[in-house]
């Protein structure tokens, strides 16, 4: 009974005694009669570790792994090194707090550090965060610190993941910020109809690079339309196509976003992820969320803290820069040990092989009558088809056969993803299933 | 220590991935990246040995006593973690149909009805990542319902002075107003002053109960019920659940929504500032708002995604939230089970009295009759006496292998320490930290002037805080 409490029940019962205490009723006097739970709670008794093992293994074996994923739509599985697991498994980073105590968090300190800098690298700001919840919240986040007094509208891209949108649109509802979709066509940005919502009223417009389709837009040429307008140019990427795709930087964003998940996290039913968010220098005091800086210590050594404090809610309550209070550290420590690994030629070559793999895959999926290509631009690691038959049949069929096919975008439509993990073998196999179906 | 920029050469790495076996891609220029990139070039080993070398400068709670405050650090059973590592739950995709993932939608209707049944609410969702997102997903609920009702003048939300940081910065994110109640000098809410403060614009009012001084508000009742009356709802802050677990629920309070914090009351790690998890419950006249998609169970015992939700508030936040966490915090509930729940809430209120009655003739405790789950400790007077501050005696602890309990809140004590020893700390190591906050108080007040040295024997002194802020250096610059 309550596993993990030391003290026997022996020794309760004297330190009671020690505190003047009859039993633990009187621990309670200050609790009002009138809110009192005078039952049992409505659940199961305690439980042996190995009770609970087996009850917790079931539910899992309840879910179905694949071992051939070509759905991406958000959530992508890449292969994740052994270091990476080792790493991140240490008890020190499980189980500590959020690093106040300087003195004793240097480990994790100057891990955020380390990754902050490599957000940097990556995407071509000046000013990482230490992280946020998501790639939907990082982009929502980004939305609010973009806005000012004339400037309350916010533009997305209609090619943008609709989950993000979603999100924003919950975040600007009740800060009364404008939210206007920009249309598309083609499955890009359409530049004409983008121009004429972008105003003097424009707070910003966020981009999808390589958008949800998969799709590669014209990044510096939606730039150039957002700067003439004076408007903060937002970009939301796949961060492993940072590695040989523009940056955001290059493209002339304001601030770079997104999901930091293919960064070495488990695909993990959805979360927990990261959300990585980096800007301008001249943007630096509007950056939401934890911050590591470097400094030194009263003997001169170098040491690493919070730091810019002064935006936080701690400090400025509702005056804060946004409410959070917290980071995905053990997240974002993931993804920093992932690129650590990784390296400059690791992460390029994660990335050529992921649009490598898709293309190989769109080229064969072609041949089939009735799959063809819908948007005919250039893409990374994810594209859209045609169905000759029915999408979720058709899925039912990969299902049975062990594949996790495309994701479903209508009945007719799906929209495909391959990584560094998909084999030429598997995508053989997945076509030979197709020929099959399709007939 | 270096910095891992600082380590390995040009050309080193590890061998990861295998050549392409399908044709490569060129890429067009226009899309090509032209700056270099700048990452590690570590062999594995440099690469391992630099994250123990971190790990060591690192100190969890598997390291020694933790008492912060309405932070709960309490011990991370293993199993949780072992569980969060099923491939079952973590090799999913969040997209993958209601049949293959029966298992994961189990265990989010399980948890649901546990914390709910631990709360006293009817629903939950647990899309929201962490407690000041569960704050704002709660406000935004409570917005929702009163705009449904056309009641569109509440724009106020009431807090008392002792509330986290994170609540009326959360109230400020739903774009309300925050109108700030004071405490009565025993630490209560003051009632007279709230009746004061509700209105017609009174839109809720947000508390955590026990309150951030440790104590059980004895009129809860009658604050709530003020609430209700002037016709705004009561939001149920989360992070001091576990004191009264098995024996008062926020439903019974009177609340209408609350959020957890499953990193606190139900064990699961805090990981060095996250990943957690903010769960919101509300009450049945909230339901409808609460964030889409929701888990529900079928007639014939399946579990679905419902998107079929017109008056939710929306999404906060992809997919379904931080689900390894709540893995782990079902694991956890199923060990401890009802009677072990309330067992650890006993305990956790059982050895903060216990450390505070050992303490009360050393240290000035303002509110020290009785306290719930923490308690707090008031260095004014030696701040004007000796000149030795919270912070002094906070940073002395460190030098006995110690972390600190957390300094300067609640903002409405002078030179607070609010200790919270949780229930997973045996009688030895509180009498230890008896021990030693005793020799400190000793220590510092007579040598005051040894007091802003500490620590002496941890990694690094204290670090210089204002011109980290000053001058800001976020990142390393290769090729400086």
């Amino acid at each position: 009974m309550g596993n993990y409490v030391p003290n026997t029940l022996e020794e309760q019962e004297a330190m009671l005694g020690l505190i003047g205490m009859k039993s633990s009723e009187d621990l309670f006097v200050q609790v009002p009669k009138g809110v009192r739970l005078n039952r049992e709670f409505d659940i199961p008794s305690s439980k042996s570790e190995m009770e609970v093992s087996r009850i917790m293994t079931s539910m899992a074996e309840k879910n179905k792994i694949f071992k051939t994923i070509f759905r991406g739509a958000g959530a992508y599985r890449h292969y994740i090194p052994s270091i990476v697991k080792q790493i991140t498994s240490k008890e020190e980073f499980i189980t500590s707090y959020t690093p106040y105590q300087a003195e004793i968090s240097q480990g994790v300190l100057q891990s955020i550090f380390e990754y902050q800098t490599m957000i940097c690298e990556l995407t071509g700001m000046d000013v990482s965060n230490a992280s946020v919840y998501d790639g939907a919240t990082a982009a929502a986040e980004a939305i609010i610190m973009s806005v000012e007094r004339k400037r309350n509208k916010a533009i997305i891209s209609e090619t943008v993941d609709p989950q993000i949108l979603e999100t924003i649109k919950t975040y600007c509802k009740s800060l009364d910020i404008e939210v206007v979709v920009a249309g598309a066509s083609n499955g890009v940005t359409d530049l004409a109809n983008l121009e004429k919502l972008l105003d003097e009223e424009t707070a910003c417009l966020l981009l999808q690079q390589p958008n949800f389709y998969g799709q590669l837009e014209d990044a510096e040429k939606i730039g150039r339309l957002v700067a003439e307008k004076g408007a903060k140019y937002i970009i939301s990427s796949n961060p492993i196509s940072l590695g040989i795709l523009k940056t955001p930087a290059e493209y002339g964003a304001d601030i770079a976003v997104g999901e930091g998940q293919p960064f070495g996290i488990p695909l993990s039913f959805g979360g927990p992820y990261l959300g990585f968010m980096a800007t301008k220098e001249k943007l630096m005091r509007k950056l939401p969320g934890r911050i590591v800086g470097e400094t030194t210590d009263n003997q001169g050594r170098r040491a690493f803290v919070l730091t810019l404090q002064a935006r936080e809610q701690h400090i400025r309550r509702e005056k804060a820069s946004s409410n959070i209070c917290s980071n995905q550290a053990l997240c974002a420590m993931t993804a920093a040990v992932y690129l650590d690994a990784m390296g400059e030629r690791g992460l390029k070559q994660a990335a050529e092989l992921s649009m490598a793999k898709a293309h190989y895959l769109a080229r064969l999926l072609c041949e089939i009558d009735g799959f063809n290509i819908i948007y005919k631009g250039e893409f990374f690691n994810e594209f859209v088809t045609s169905s000759p038959i029915n999408v979720d049949k058709l899925m039912k069929i990969l299902e049975d056969r062990g594949i996790l096919g495309g994701y479903p975008l209508a009945n007719d439509k799906i929209l495909w993803c391959a990584t560094e993990v998909n084999t030429k073998e598997e995508i053989h196999k997945l076509i030979d299933i197709l020929k099959e179906v399709a007939v | 220590m270096k910095l891992i920029f600082e380590k390995g050469s040009t050309g080193r790495g590890c061998d990861l991935l295998p050549p392409s076996d399908v044709p490569v891609i060129n890429l067009e220029d226009k899309f090509k990246r032209q700056s270099k990139l700048n990452l590690p070039n570590v062999s594995e080993t440099e690469l391992s040995r630099h994250y123990t070398e971190l790990m060591k400068k690192t100190f969890g709670v598997n390291d020694g006593f933790y008492p912060l405050g309405s932070c709960t650090m309490k011990y991370n059973p293993k199993i949780n973690d072992d569980m969060a590592k099923l491939p079952g739950f973590t090799d999913i995709h969040p997209l993958q149909s209601e049949e293959t993932t029966q298992g994961a939608l189990e265990v989010m209707a399980l948890a649901e009805e546990y914390l709910c049944e631990i709360t006293g609410m009817d629903n939950m969702s647990f899309q929201p990542a962490a407690g000041a997102h569960g704050e704002f997903t709660g406000l935004q609920l409570i917005k929702a319902y009163h705009e449904k009702r056309g009641d569109s003048k509440r724009d106020k939300i009431i807090v008392p002075d002792s509330a986290h940081g994170t609540n009326p910065a959360s109230a400020a994110m739903v774009g309300y107003k925050v109108i700030n109640v004071p405490s009565t000098n025993e630490g209560y809410v003051d009632v007279d002053a709230l009746r004061d403060a509700v209105g017609e614009d009174t839109a809720g009012f947000m508390l955590t109960n026990p309150n951030t001084l440790g104590l059980f508000e004895a009129n809860i009742l009658e604050i709530t019920n003020i609430i209700h009356q002037a016709g705004g709802l009561n939001y149920y802050d989360g992070a001091n659940l576990n004191a009264i677990m098995g024996i008062a629920r926020p439903g019974d309070m009177g609340f209408d929504v609350v959020h957890l914090n499953l990193h606190k009351t139900f064990s699961t790690p805090h990981g060095g500032g996250g990943p957690g998890s903010g769960p919101v419950g509300c009450k049945l006249l909230l339901s409808d708002y609460l964030p889409s998609p929701r888990v529900i169970k079928g007639a014939e015992g399946s579990y679905h995604l419902s998107y079929d939700n017109p008056d939710s508030i929306g999404r906060v936040k992809a997919f379904y939230g931080n689900f390894l966490v709540v893995v782990r915090a079902l694991t956890y509930i199923l060990s401890l089970g009802k009677e072990g729940l309330k067992h650890a809430s006993i305990n956790a209120v059982l050895n903060a009295n216990y450390m505070m009655h050992q303490l009360k003739d050393t240290y000035h405790i303002p509110f020290s009759d009785h306290c719930m789950h923490e308690f707090i400790i008031s260095l004014e007077d030696l701040k004007k006496e000796k000149g030795v501050s919270a912070l002094d005696v906070a940073k002395a602890m460190l030098d006995y292998g110690m972390h600190p309990p957390t300094m300067y809140f609640p903002l409405n004590v002078p030179e607070a320490l609010m200790v919270e020893p949780t229930e997973t700390e045996s009688k030895e190591t509180l009498d230890e930290a008896v021990r030693v906050y005793k020799k400190i108080y000793e220590e510092v007040t007579s040598n005051p002037e040894l007091a802003h040295g500490y620590p002496r024997n941890t990694v690094i002194g204290r670090p210089d805080e204002v011109g980290a802020a000053r001058n800001p250096v976020l990142r390393y610059v290769y090729n400086k």
